[in-house]
């Protein structure tokens, strides 16, 4: 735990050592805003509450998450700065581990930086606060699965736009799956129990359950293992492949 | 003396080229040796299986008696190692970066700033505290990776070209550091270099390695000794151009 806290450390303040960590905040917070009243209707529902906040998420992760996971491991390939902590006494998951949840904290950073959103909709009606605590839990789990996928994906390569690439193409497909019209395309003429598992591997279906205020613990599950699996798919590919 | 590196038979491929081939080293306390050999001769190999950074094909690494393979953490514990280039986080300060190492080595708070201030002084890093690593010069760098490696006073150095990208006062001021580990702290230091005078100034003993292969073993001293008596400049660039140009006979005693 202490080892893995180190990692963190240096990893999370590595964020703000560069402009990244203003440009993503700034990014975010913007686009988030901007999608919740211009697209999303926020002023036009006539409605306290946070739905059309907090349905553009998983898009803006598509490209956002990306950009914050490409580095965590194809930088420390291309800098050689892996043969150093490689040599370190630490072990693979201490480092795995300290660098998702510094990444994942600071994508919950961006998170709560728009809890003005939260403010606002509070000061103009009633709205029902344990749906927007389910809400920003299902968005942080999301930036969550996509980031455990983007570190697997930064640690084949040394190349940090081929992360990037990857990661999108991987995320979009998992959001894809769920998305009613690909799954009203499958239902017209695939028997049924293909369009069930299509929409059960879909980051919307889990999604949208949990933006509706329905903490299922399957939905959770769902997150948690996607987390799970894809960062021991990390480490195993960085004890093979350190040199590379 | 106690043996405090034993590398037993270390063989790596990388696909159908066998970088090392079959390499055995024994080093004890006090001894500095240096590591030669033409570029691709499969020394940087060689010394990231000690390090454990390479898992070697076949083979094992001892280091101060903790076998790399079953124990890691406690043998990379005991080692202290300057990687090639001297990688460091180029957005990182250095005051915060040798912070980082020492945490990392398991130093807390008072002890880890201890640490730091002792290993500052001793390479004289006093000037740069502040800059990122990213700004620095080469030379500078160098000595930053040098810093990391031995902050924590390991009695196992691997050293991948510590003097490269110095300036001549720097180098001299190097190799006394070095000089000093081995002979006075007793430390096994294995440094790999292709400056051949360094070799002389510095180690105990000289290893040349040709196509993962050890070809020579033995003091500087000989080394020069084996040089033909014709040869104009350098005796050692001679017997290093003989043993890993293919005429190792010939150059034998």
């Amino acid at each position: 735990m202490r080892r893995i806290g180190i990692v963190f450390r240096r990893e999370f303040s590595g964020y703000f050592a560069t402009p990244l960590a203003a440009i993503f905040l700034v990014v975010f917070l913007f686009l988030s805003s901007m999608f919740a009243f211009n697209i999303g209707g926020f002023f036009d529902r006539g409605q306290a509450d946070l739905r059309p906040f907090f349905q553009f998420h998983p898009w803006l992760y598509l490209f956002l998450v990306p950009a914050i996971s490409m580095r965590l491991w194809a930088e420390e390939r291309r800098t050689g700065t892996i043969e150093l902590i490689a040599t370190l006494p630490l072990t693979m998951q201490d480092l795995v581990l300290g660098k998702f949840f510094a990444a994942w904290a600071f994508s919950g950073l961006a998170l709560l930086l728009t809890v003005p959103m939260w403010w606002t909709v509070s000061f103009l009606g009633e709205p029902d606060h344990g749906v927007i605590v389910c809400s920003y839990l299902a968005s942080w789990l999301t930036a969550g699965a996509f980031l455990a996928i983007g570190s697997a994906i930064s640690s084949l390569t040394k190349n940090q736009v081929v992360a990037f690439v990857l990661c999108a193409a991987v995320c979009f497909l998992l959001l894809l799956s769920g998305f009613s019209v690909v799954l009203d395309f499958f239902r017209s003429w695939a028997p049924n129990m293909v369009v069930e598992g299509l929409s059960a591997i879909g980051v919307l279906t889990h999604f949208d359950s949990m933006v509706r205020g329905v903490i299922d613990l399957r939905d959770v599950l769902y997150f948690a293992s996607l987390i799970v699996a894809f960062l021991m798919i990390n480490t195993a590919v960085i004890d093979w492949r350190k040199a590379a | 003396m106690t043996t405090l590196i034993e590398a037993k038979d270390l063989r790596k491929k990388f696909g159908a080229i066998k970088a090392v081939n079959g390499i055995n080293l024994n080093v004890s306390a006090g001894e500095v040796l240096g590591f030669l050999g033409p570029n691709g001769a499969g020394k940087s190999t060689t010394m990231r299986m000690l390090t454990g950074f390479l898992e070697a094909d076949s083979g094992t690494v001892q280091l101060a008696g903790v076998a790399l393979d079953t124990d890691p953490l406690e043998a990379r514990r005991r080692m202290g190692y300057l990687p090639e280039g001297a990688p460091a986080y180029p957005d990182m300060r250095v005051r915060d970066f040798l912070m980082f190492i020492a945490q990392a080595r398991g130093f807390m708070g008072s002890e880890a700033r201890h640490r730091v201030e002792q290993v500052i002084e001793r390479i004289h890093l006093g000037q740069v505290l502040g800059q990122t690593i990213e700004t620095l010069s080469k030379g500078f760098k160098r000595r930053v990776g040098l810093a990391q490696a031995i902050l924590h006073d390991p009695p196992v150095l691997i050293l991948d070209e510590p003097t490269d990208g110095l300036d001549p006062n720097q180098k001299h001021e190097v190799r006394n550091l070095i000089s000093e580990m081995g002979a006075s702290q007793g430390k096994a230091i294995v440094l790999s270099t292709h400056i051949l005078e360094e070799v002389e100034a510095v180690c105990t003993r000289a290893v040349i390695i040709n196509k993962g292969k050890v070809v020579v073993d033995e003091t500087p001293a000989r080394l020069v000794a084996r040089a033909p008596e014709e040869s104009g400049g350098s005796a050692l660039d001679a017997v290093f151009r003989s043993v890993t140009s293919g005429d190792l006979e010939e150059a034998g005693q």
